[in-house]
């Protein structure tokens, strides 16, 4: 289905290389989540495959499909935002567990427990 | 006007998810994208969300701007890290930032730039006080942070949103 030997010599290598550089982003923050001491730091691991990783091996889609078909494509730039407005998600909800549970456990390390003061919410 | 179109920036972005989706610009897939984004923008409506309004397109474009150098730089300065080329006394910690942004729309664009940048995690948010705890893989001075928050994110954010 996809010609890759009717690619230009120098589309063939731009993408080749954007895609190296992008997986060898996704592996080196894979690395991390193995080298990394404990969760917090962990967390920030994940973050280079989904960043600059994404990042390049989007623009290796694009600039491969672009020239194969001749018109841009742009489905990529979608996929670039959704992963941008969801990462957070996830991963707030993974780090507000883990706190939860170190500010329980008084483990060391931990921001001051914040009270949860009936007082400062709305009236009612 | 507004009992027709509640969300008009909302349904203009479906419109346009829409047509990427579609790779199209044919008059049919235009009204039924124009479709979804009426009763796209009917529906999140219903859900009562807060109102706001965006201003000032040319903070807009330099925030992203510095977004994406900052998390481009940032992706190299963790790479060196995990790779073990950082200082090897690198220490890890919290940092507590005051914030002045209240928009609810200004904190979950920056919930998505601090988790988005490499090397800092959004780890919790008191709405009462407005206190903002992140964590930072490099930590070398909490001023700098606090310092780097505020001004290159909250900043042009309480221009677009307050």
């Amino acid at each position: 289905m996809i010609e890759a030997a009717q690619l230009p010599l120098w589309v063939a290598l731009l993408t080749a290389m954007f895609l190296l550089v992008g997986a060898a982003f996704a592996l080196i923050g894979s690395f991390g989540l193995l080298r990394l001491a404990n969760f917090y730091e962990r967390a920030h691991a994940p973050t280079l495959g989904n960043t600059f990783g994404t990042a390049c091996i989007l623009a290796a889609s694009v600039l491969c499909f672009s020239v194969q078909q001749s018109r841009p494509m742009l489905h990529e730039v979608l996929i670039a935002i959704f992963a941008f407005v969801t990462t957070p998600v996830t991963l707030m909800v993974l780090v507000r567990a883990v706190l939860f549970r170190d500010r329980l456990e008084g483990r060391n390390g931990m921001p001051r427990p914040e009270v949860p003061s009936r007082t400062a919410g709305p009236p009612g | 006007m507004t009992r027709l179109l509640p969300f008009p920036l909302l349904s203009a972005g479906l419109l346009a998810l829409w047509l990427l989706l579609n790779q199209t610009l044919s008059p049919g897939q235009i009204c039924l994208g124009g479709l979804v984004a009426l009763v796209g923008g009917w529906l999140f409506a219903r859900l009562g969300p807060p109102q706001t309004k965006v201003r000032r397109p040319g903070v807009i474009i330099r925030l992203c701007v510095s977004v994406m150098t900052d998390i481009l730089r940032s992706n190299f300065a963790v790479a060196r890290i995990l790779l073990g080329r950082g200082n090897p006394q690198r220490s890890s910690g919290f940092v507590e930032i005051p914030l002045a942004l209240r928009d609810p729309y200004g904190l979950a664009v920056l919930a998505c730039i601090i988790t988005s940048t490499p090397g800092t995690l959004w780890a919790s948010f008191n709405p009462a006080t407005g206190k903002l705890i992140i964590h930072v893989l490099d930590l070398i001075e909490e001023r700098v942070w606090i310092e780097t928050i505020k001004n290159r994110y909250e900043w042009p954010l309480r221009e677009i949103f307050e």
